[in-house]
């Protein structure tokens, strides 16, 4: 059994366990935290940034995701400095893609959505891109729609971990990355693709999405992905 | 004195003036406290010298938007952004990515017509890029929403016009 360490969450005290992230113990303490990259049952990256937080005597901000607590950790979580670092990150996710909740299949079911109307976004202030990216509907169940991606690698990861299959990745660098199917291939053509939708069902937007699905169609469910995480964790043992 | 309400309607499919007509009786209540100057529900020519609250639907897509526009910022008070094409552009912006040139081809040279030409007289050019309003004037009061549910919008006036800030909506993109 892993040691009891007490620590502080906006000034309350609290206990949590060792190799518990900032992120678990918050959750277990229904203090909520945005994230987009993280999902239970996927190993964490650390690289949407949203779920970044105040750790006292830490020169510099931590994502929560990725940040074990330690003993007496004293952690604030929703600062004025961290609401306008989140807001900032929404807006660039916006801006850096082509969002059109409207008319998106995730309409109304979409993670991004529902943080930028959390954290009470009602326009975007930076200017828009307007990138030309496209859609790639190869597959013959699943379509991919590169204009609503905000890579969080979700699919990558799921792919890679739970289905062990690792047909997608990300290519590029910067704001030319992009997450492709095998060597880049159209995703029908994706030779080491199952077809099992995991990866579908993983995406926090409308980017993955099951062909014929209309505006607001595409709900998505991914609880059993710890489940079958923590039962493999358990035949480990 | 009552307060002056003027709705104008850019490049936007008019949902959003249906979503204002959807307040029904309560209608009612809004004219008591303004009176509506200058809208496509009102025959009036020319905007006002000053209206009080203008809510603007649609995105900023043509050469006579960006002039209807920054008129009707100089002689309005507190200018509302009304829905998702107003506030980031929405459905005519899809368009950005391939650049108004090409959809004008697409439309009105590439399909099989008897003249193909590209229409000219007597309408409004297309700017380059479609722009949410608050990228070309100043605005004041955003309401997404594609479009802004009626309780929305009836609140949002509501609170205005009683001299209250309009925060706090429950509203958001594409809802």
């Amino acid at each position: 059994m892993s040691r009891v360490l007490t620590l502080k969450i906006n000034g309350e005290e609290m206990t949590g366990r060792e190799r518990e992230t900032i992120l678990e113990v918050a959750q277990e303490h229904n203090i909520p935290i945005p994230r987009l990259c993280q999902l239970d049952g996927l190993s964490t990256v650390g690289a949407c940034r949203l779920c970044l937080v105040e750790v006292a005597g830490a020169p510099k901000l931590l994502p929560a995701c990725t940040t074990y607590v330690t003993e007496g950790m004293e952690i604030n979580t929703n600062s004025e400095r961290l609401q306008n670092y989140r807001r900032m990150i929404i807006e660039m996710l916006f801006t850096e893609g082509n969002h059109i909740c409207s008319v998106c299949v995730s309409n109304g079911h979409c993670e991004l959505q529902s943080l930028a109307m959390k954290i009470g976004i009602d326009h975007i202030h930076l200017p828009y891109l307007y990138p030309k990216r496209g859609v790639d509907a190869s597959h013959e169940r699943f379509a991919f729609d590169a204009n609503r991606c905000v890579l969080c690698t979700r699919c990558v990861r799921v792919c890679d971990e739970i289905e062990g299959a690792h047909t997608w990745d990300v290519s590029g660098r910067g704001i030319e990355s992009r997450v492709i199917t095998d060597l880049n291939q159209p995703w029908g053509e994706a030779e080491s693709c199952t077809s099992c939708g995991k990866c579908v069902q993983a995406c926090p937007t409308g980017a993955l999405f099951i062909k014929g699905s209309a505006v607001g169609e595409m709900t998505k469910r991914s609880e059993f992905l710890s489940l079958i995480a923590q039962r493999r964790e358990d035949n480990r043992r | 004195m009552k307060k002056t309400l003027a709705t104008i309607w850019l490049d936007g499919c008019s949902g959003c003036h249906m979503s204002f007509l959807d307040i029904d009786e309560r209608l009612l209540a809004l004219a008591e406290k303004a009176a509506l100057v200058y809208s496509p529900l009102v025959d009036l020519k020319d905007f006002p010298d000053h209206v009080d609250i203008t809510l603007v639907e649609g995105a900023v897509s043509s050469e006579d938007d960006l002039k209807k526009i920054r008129h009707i910022r100089q002689h309005t008070g507190t200018l509302i952004s009304l829905g998702d094409c107003a506030v980031t552009g929405n459905v005519p912006s899809l368009r950005n990515a391939v650049g108004a040139e090409s959809v004008l081809r697409r439309a009105y040279l590439e399909p099989d017509l008897i003249h193909p030409q590209l229409p000219s007289d007597g309408v409004p050019g297309l700017l380059p890029v479609v722009r949410p309003v608050h990228s070309v004037v100043k605005v004041d009061v955003y309401l997404p929403g594609c479009p802004p549910s009626a309780d929305t919008i009836f609140n949002a006036l509501t609170a205005l016009l009683d001299g209250e800030s309009a925060h706090e909506l429950r509203t958001r993109f594409g809802a």
